[in-house]
């Protein structure tokens, strides 16, 4: 079967729940986005930015949008010690009963709520940053998304706990689309944390997350994938960062047979912070590729990007990073590391770092490493009285580290690192 | 309106006639364009056997249904296939007299690169028999070449003498497929140098094209096959610091290496072709297959390259890494100015058990010109304790360059170690503040931390090529500074 017809027949199962709310602004932004779904193919190996990512697993299958009976939530879906604003999602459904916000003055909404009252911030912003004409799975998002979260933060003001969404998919063959957006006003704060779980049925879950962030903002994402074991994920994370601001976002994978995360950060003003990291940590026969890309439109700005990789199993690891300097963007300091631990013959990591730099006066750089377990250290740790397995997992959460050490809200922190050292004893299998 | 090869032509003719060269096209040519025809017309004027003629035509066949690559980061205007002239006989050029007919602006380049003037007058093609017989020197080395069995000659004398040997090795290590360019050369080419170092010897001097400049003509589809057996060495010599303008606008070469049990190459390269002028107008087209095979075990390949010249250069010499143990390195030294548009690097791939492979790269760019980086590491997964390293520094003189870092990492198995490591910055304000206290002007400064920067490449160099080569990018950077 051609591609043509493959992507035809896949498009079709989404045309069974087309969704017909938007008005104004977002109707012209879904329109845009049918029109390039139309014109559009899914990438091939061919295609630079998917060159170590095959999607034709996706979509060869069919998926549907399901809703699920009696939506419960798991205490095991919770953040230890962590007071949060919770928004609840499952199959991209949100559950109002399971939710519950507890800063009274938070403006949070799903965004179709949002769009059904044509809120100014949706019209204005929604589909503003993300590339749905040219990247076909932003297209497929934005022109079937339902809901997700949508929360705005007024000028200088700063909710007391920060937002917690869990994004929950269960049963067979499930699919559906989440669309978040947040928008930071000149001074606000915002931390959002994003949790993915989901069982072991076979799904595919396609997230586009926008985020504005004005003058003197501060905003910080941070996406623990849990995901079921079969669970097809592509996210999208687009960033806007105004002068003065400062954004932060830790991506950190434990689940899921295939994974895309993609962070496109433009910071477009200046005195900018920007910082990326992540850990993946496979097994099995996963595949995640991280594909981050941090576009310096303005000069007097600082980027860090870290990420760990540790894989074990048959499992496949991605990291394509790209830095660009604009003409003109001056006193730009970037850097950028990706670091890697095989623990198996069969285990694979693909590391495309890239700095495209078109100014003089700048700072740049990019590191990345592939090796094994240091078997001196590991001898340290045995001679005095650790198992392998327990030197080992104590070495990969020490990798592992460095890149949760960004992490601001402590309780989350620690939760991270419980799920790294649980995810060794499964890796080292 | 795309520059064309004719108006190159004219142009380097107009120049060269005001500096009163002259120089005649030679008639010896086939028709413009590409057709089986046109190739069976070189091979019988090159009297080539059946089987070469079978390799050229199935070449072309392939090339046909090729599209040219459009991935590389560089800008140009498509050459056009059909105006080229596959195949012209050398050129007799006019002798000159004394070297003060020729063209001031080549003679003190010259000067500053510190070429002998017995070099000089050979490189702009004075009649050298007053002073040095060169062509006795060449005698000489031949001699002592041959006693050692050493083969070293041109790719057509090779075809017609030693047949076997070439059909043996030729398109192993760049099959005739292998990519648009490479397949355009192998359906196209005219000449180019080969060289055979039979078991266990090792060549007593670096072998040069440098030795056979007027009676190679090169010409633009170069081929170069070295083959190196058990426990051999040889260090190779390609091109020259002197400015070369060849009027050319397209090169296509195809450079091939391979290297049995214990044996070692060096390959260096120095290219100074013309670059377009400073508004980016015109320059030669550098697009290069360079491939070494490590087949046996311990043995080593090793690649050396300084780029100055040429409007856009899209080159990447890579090392096969087969054979257990073997060894593979890149040193470079891209320098672009003005509207130059650079993307070269390496590929290692790593077959084999133990093997290593050395990546540094200094890319230097300056004017309106874009130097990229672009490598592949891959290790596959039967490279076990596999080992590379990679340091590819850039270095930008001016705002409007830009310098670009495309590395492509790929691991396989948990038993290898990979690093790779890059940066990208300016030359330190406090540096040259520091050169200038001490009396220097500011574009000592820079040559010298620009001398520096590129050292670990330079080292790598044969003694008279690294002195030369040193010469040279201070040349290729000079009015770049303020």
């Amino acid at each position: 079967m051609s591609t043509t017809s493959k992507k035809d027949k896949f498009i079709a199962n989404f045309m069974k729940n087309p969704v017909a709310d938007a008005i104004g602004q977002q109707q012209t932004v879904r329109e845009e986005a049918f029109q390039a779904l139309r014109e559009l193919e899914f990438p091939t190996l061919k295609d630079e930015a998917w060159k170590y990512t095959r999607v034709a697993g996706i979509l060869n299958k069919e998926f549907e949008v399901k809703e699920v009976e009696n939506p419960a939530l798991s205490e095991n879906y919770l953040i230890p010690d962590l007071k949060v604003n919770r928004l609840v999602f499952i199959n991209g459904k949100f559950q109002s009963e399971l939710s519950e916000i507890i800063d009274s003055d938070l403006d949070i909404k799903t965004t179709a709520q949002a769009r059904f009252e044509n809120h100014d911030a949706v019209g204005g912003y929604l589909g503003s940053l993300t590339n749905h004409k040219n990247e076909i799975f932003t297209a497929l998002n934005t022109a079937f998304n339902q809901t997700g979260a949508f929360v705005q933060i007024q000028k200088n003001k700063k909710p007391q706990f920060p937002v917690h969404i869990i994004d929950v998919t269960e049963g067979e063959g499930v699919t559906y689309q989440p669309r978040n957006l947040f928008v930071l006003e000149e001074g606000a704060e915002l931390d959002v944390i994003h949790t993915i779980e989901g069982d072991n049925g076979q799904s595919f879950t396609n997230l586009v997350n926008e985020f504005v962030i004005k003058e003197n903002a501060k905003a910080s994402y941070y996406q623990v994938q849990r995901n079921g074991e079969k669970n097809n994920h592509i996210q999208t994370t687009q960033v806007y960062q105004a002068q003065n601001s400062r954004f932060r976002t830790g991506t950190y994978t434990f689940g899921g047979k295939l994974i895309r995360n993609n962070v496109n950060i433009a910071v477009d003003g200046e005195n900018c912070e920007t910082i990326l990291n992540g850990a993946f940590l496979l097994n099995g026969k996963q595949h995640v590729d991280n594909h981050t890309f941090v576009d310096h439109l303005q000069p007097h700005c600082e980027s860090h990007e870290n990420y760990k990789g540790i894989i074990g199993g048959k499992a496949t690891g991605v990291f394509n990073g790209k830095v660009l300097v604009r003409p003109d963007s001056q006193k730009i300091n970037a850097f950028q590391s990706n670091q890697n631990i095989l623990l198996t013959e069969q285990a694979e990591i693909n590391s495309k770092p890239e700095l495209e730099i078109y100014a003089d006066d700048v700072k740049c750089s990019h590191g990345s490493t592939t090796g094994q377990m240091d078997e001196e250290a590991l001898f340290y740790l045995m001679s005095r009285g650790l198992t392998k397995a327990g030197a080992m997992g104590l070495m990969i959460q020490a990798f592992a580290a460095e890149s949760i050490e960004i992490v601001e809200i402590e309780p989350l922190k620690q939760w991270i690192e419980s799920l790294v050292e649980e995810r060794c004893k499964e890796i080292q299998d | 309106m795309a520059y064309t090869e004719t108006e190159l032509a004219e142009e380097l003719e107009n120049s060269k006639y005001k500096y009163g060269f002259t120089s005649k096209f030679d008639t010896d040519r086939v028709e413009k364009g590409l057709n089986e025809d046109i190739i069976r017309q070189i091979s019988s004027k090159k009297n080539e056997p059946e089987w070469l003629l079978e390799f050229r035509l199935e070449a072309y066949r392939n090339w046909r249904k090729m599209k040219e690559p459009k991935w590389a980061h560089v800008k140009y205007e498509k050459p056009k296939f059909d105006e080229i002239t596959y195949f012209a006989a050398p050129q007799p050029k006019k002798k000159l007299d004394s070297l003060d007919e020729v063209d001031p602006e080549l003679k003190e380049m010259y000067d500053k690169l510190g070429i002998s003037i017995e070099e000089q007058k050979k490189l702009a093609g004075v009649a050298m028999d007053v002073v040095v017989d060169s062509v006795s020197v060449q005698t000489t080395f031949k001699d002592k070449l041959e006693e050692k069995g050493i083969i070293f000659c041109s790719f057509s004398e090779a075809v017609q003498n030693y047949p076997d040997l070439v059909k043996k090795y030729m398109g192993k290590v760049v099959p005739p497929n292998d990519n648009f360019y490479a397949a355009l050369n192998s359906a196209v080419f005219t000449d180019g140098s080969f060289c055979y170092i039979p078991k266990g010897v090792k060549c007593p001097m670096e072998l040069s094209t440098y030795f056979r400049i007027n009676e190679a003509g090169t010409g633009q589809f170069e081929r170069t096959l070295i083959v190196a057996e058990d426990n051999s060495y040889v260090s190779y010599l390609e091109g020259c610091t002197a400015p070369m303008r060849d009027e050319n606008q397209l090169h296509a070469a195809v450079v091939e290496i391979i290297a049995m049990d214990d044996a070692e190459v060096k390959y260096s390269t120095v290219q100074n072709w013309y670059p377009g002028d400073k508004d980016g107008k015109g320059g030669v087209y550098n697009f290069v297959t360079k491939r070494g095979l490590c087949d046996g075990r311990n043995s080593k390949i090793s690649w050396t390259q300084v780029e100055t010249g040429s409007a856009v250069t899209w080159k990447y010499p890579s090392c096969i890494l087969k054979g257990d143990n073997s060894e593979g390195e890149f040193y470079s030294v891209a320098v672009t100015n003005n509207y130059q548009n650079a993307d070269t690097g390496t590929k290692m791939i790593h077959l084999g058990k133990n093997t290593r492979s050395l990546i540094i790269s200094k890319g230097i760019s300056a004017g309106f010109s874009e130097n990229s980086y672009r490598g592949l590491v891959q290790i596959n997964k039967n490279a076990k304790n596999a080992r590379n390293f990679s340091q590819c520094d850039s270095l930008l003189i001016g705002d409007k360059c830009g310098a670009h870092t495309f590395p492509y990492i790929e691991t396989k198995n948990n038993s290898s170690k990979v690093e790779h490591e890059a940066t990208t910055s300016k030359i330190g304000e406090d540096q040259i503040f520091y050169c200038q206290q001490r009396g220097m002007d500011e574009e000592q400064a820079v040559s010298l931390i620009v001398n520096g920067y590129v050292k670990e490449v330079l080292n790598k160099l044969p003694m008279e090529f690294a002195v030369e080569a040193k010469k040279l990018l201070e040349i290729t950077l000079e009015g770049s500074v303020g």
